[in-house]
């Protein structure tokens, strides 16, 4: 029998600790499908955050380290100028990235680092039980905004792909969403040319992923998807920001 | 080789790299400048990095992800700045990653001031960051021992996988002395210290081992086996105490009717007013401790003569090592403590006017 679907290389057997219908599983294998594809997996290497995708550095198939909240950039950084060459790559969601670690993405993208960066957005805290994000929407309820976010007093969500935009050094910024399997099949295309990129050492790329969090957001799998297109794509619109190698400039 | 005058900064900064450091991250901060625009300098004409980060705490997580890929990595700063690096000494202590850490001690709380002082010792030696830990921690006294510190320090890093801290002062940082350095590591010998570490930090998987899966990590998130985990560091650190306590005694003899107890810059101005009252005819003993951790507290112990009534502990601070020299005598004689703070060194005559008063 010809085998047409399998687990990536780049995947150890441990079992995802994630909720029912959390998307991170999606995210985690277009990554890893990508590492595969190009053949990267003896020189790949990775920092896990803080947040539900803390144990990231035992789902990967190659040498990973795990970071202190929000420091992932400057750890893969230290990592990258140690071993250059290694590709290295983070992965964090957005209180981690968009929070506590806005000094740290806002100036490895600054320096132009040699890495690639995969950022999950799905407006909440998951990991801490579903406290507001610096993403989290207007007027959206979480445990910490429990009258909805108020953008008088808590200002606005932060729209990273744009903040980053501002930059001169990055080499390549795209928002994709996982909300269907048509954007999901973008979303590869997205994390692919990331992965190749960095390959070729071109420069600092990174890819946002609007998702969703079915668990604290009270809302089914299936639902949530439906609830993040109508809510989450108006305010974070997917598309290319920066890519340096097809001449898009923002 | 021959000697070299030379700031302590500077000296460690040179050291460090003669010793193999091809990775220095650092945030600028008063009074360790010297240090950071030394390796902005020198570090490209050794092809190896140099980085500004864009704060302490970049710079110290930049170190953890060096240190994780096995590679001799060094930070470092001032009172404040090193606060603010607390929490990737942590990380770095729970994933028992090598690094060296040196602290210019300026005065504190808060933002103090930037003259010399010895307020950090607490930080330095009972963790300062969250959790069980201990980080190795060197004090030097001259410039000379500030340089010779730094070869030290990274082998006491890869030899337990442990951070080292090198706890200096705006004294020692800004002081010139004449230096002599050993020889530079060759580049063999640098790129041989770089895969001393490949059965469990970040590498290449060169032979393509399905198999190969190094974590940097410092998270256990089942209770049991942090336990263990936690237990095991101390078993390391129990080794380091057997191992590692260094000291130097000066003037010790059984006929001391004071010990005197310095560490650093302190211990350089005691000694003047020690060597002076025993030229004068008193019999006073100096130690000094070198690793403050591991702290030489049997060594203390044992250097307290049959006819000693006090011991004296002299500090830039308010009494911190102080505690861990009343735990050293054990209450077998009484100990006195005089400091100064605010970032002010003391000079030999008023040591020698505090001692005198014992008599």
């Amino acid at each position: 029998m010809e085998v047409i679907a399998t687990r990536p290389q780049s995947f150890t057997q441990t079992p995802f600790t994630y909720c029912p219908g959390c998307l991170h599983g999606v995210a985690h294998r277009l990554i890893a499908e990508a590492v595969d594809e190009f053949g990267l997996i003896n020189k790949m290497t990775g920092v896990a955050p803080v947040g539900c995708s803390v144990f990231a550095y035992k789902f990967f198939n190659f040498d990973m380290a795990q970071a202190a909240h929000g420091r992932a950039p400057a750890v893969a950084t230290g990592m990258k100028r140690a071993r250059p060459d290694m590709h290295v790559f983070t992965y964090q969601g957005d209180g981690d990235l968009a929070a506590i670690g806005t000094a740290e993405i806002i100036h490895a993208a600054n320096r132009g680092e040699h890495i690639s960066v995969f950022f999950v957005n799905n407006a909440i805290y998951g990991m801490t039980g579903g406290q507001m994000a610096p993403t989290t929407l207007p007027e959206m309820k979480t445990t910490t905004s429990p009258y909805g976010r108020k953008t008088d007093d808590i200002g606005f969500p932060i729209r990273v792909c744009e903040l980053l935009s501002s930059l001169v050094a990055p080499y390549y910024i795209e928002r994709v969403s996982l909300l269907s399997p048509a954007d999901i099949i973008k979303a590869k295309k997205a994390v692919n040319k990331a992965i190749q990129y960095n390959k070729e050492g071109r420069g600092f790329t990174f890819v946002e992923f609007i998702s969703t969090c079915p668990t604290n957001w009270g809302i089914d799998p299936i639902k949530s998807r439906e609830w993040a297109k109508e809510n989450m794509l108006p305010f974070f619109k997917p598309g290319c920001f920066r890519d340096k190698g097809e001449g898009v400039e923002s | 080789m021959s000697k070299v005058l030379m700031k302590g900064n500077e000296a460690v900064a040179k050291a460090a790299i003669n010793a193999g450091c091809r990775l220095y991250f650092a945030y600028p901060i008063t009074p360790q400048s010297e240090l950071i625009e030394y390796m902005a300098k020198m570090m490209p004409t050794v092809k190896g990095t140099f980085l500004q980060a864009e704060s302490e705490v970049a710079a110290i997580n930049m170190v953890y992800g060096a240190a994780g890929c096995g590679k001799r990595v060094m930070t470092s700063s001032s009172s404040p700045g090193i606060s603010l690096k607390m929490e990737g000494i942590s990380y770095i202590a729970g994933a028992e990653l090598p690094a060296v850490i040196v602290n210019v001690q300026r005065g504190g709380p808060g933002l103090g001031d930037i003259q010399p002082a010895q307020a950090d010792y607490f930080q330095a030696t009972k963790g300062g960051g969250h959790g069980d830990y201990h980080c190795i921690v060197l004090a030097p006294s001259s410039v000379q021992e500030f340089a010779d510190m730094a070869s030290d320090a990274f082998d006491l890093a890869d030899k337990y996988r442990n951070p080292v801290m090198i706890l200096a002062d705006g004294m020692l940082g800004q002081m010139m002395e004449p230096v002599e350095f050993k020889a530079p590591k060759t580049d063999a010998e640098i790129e041989e210290l770089g895969h001393q570490h490949e059965d469990w930090c970040i590498c290449p998987n060169q032979d393509g081992d399905a198999k190969h899966h190094h974590e940097i990590n410092s998270l256990e998130i089942d209770p049991l086996v942090l336990e263990k985990h936690v237990n095991d560091l101390y078993k390391k650190y129990d080794v380091i105490i057997a191992n590692e306590v260094r000291y130097e005694t000066h003037k010790v003899k059984d006929d001391n009717e004071i010990l005197v107890v310095a560490f650093g810059t302190a211990s350089r101005v005691v000694r003047s007013a020690v060597d002076e009252l025993n030229a004068e005819g008193h019999s006073i003993g100096l130690i000094r401790p070198i690793t403050v951790w591991p702290f030489p507290y049997a060594e203390i112990a044992k250097a307290i003569g049959p006819k000693v009534k006090k011991v004296y502990v002299f500090e830039l601070n308010t009494g911190q090592m102080l505690e861990d020299v009343k735990l050293a005598v054990n209450g077998k004689v009484p100990v006195d403590f005089w400091g100064k703070v605010g970032g002010i060194v003391f000079t030999p005559a008023e040591i020698k006017a505090k001692l005198e008063a014992c008599f």
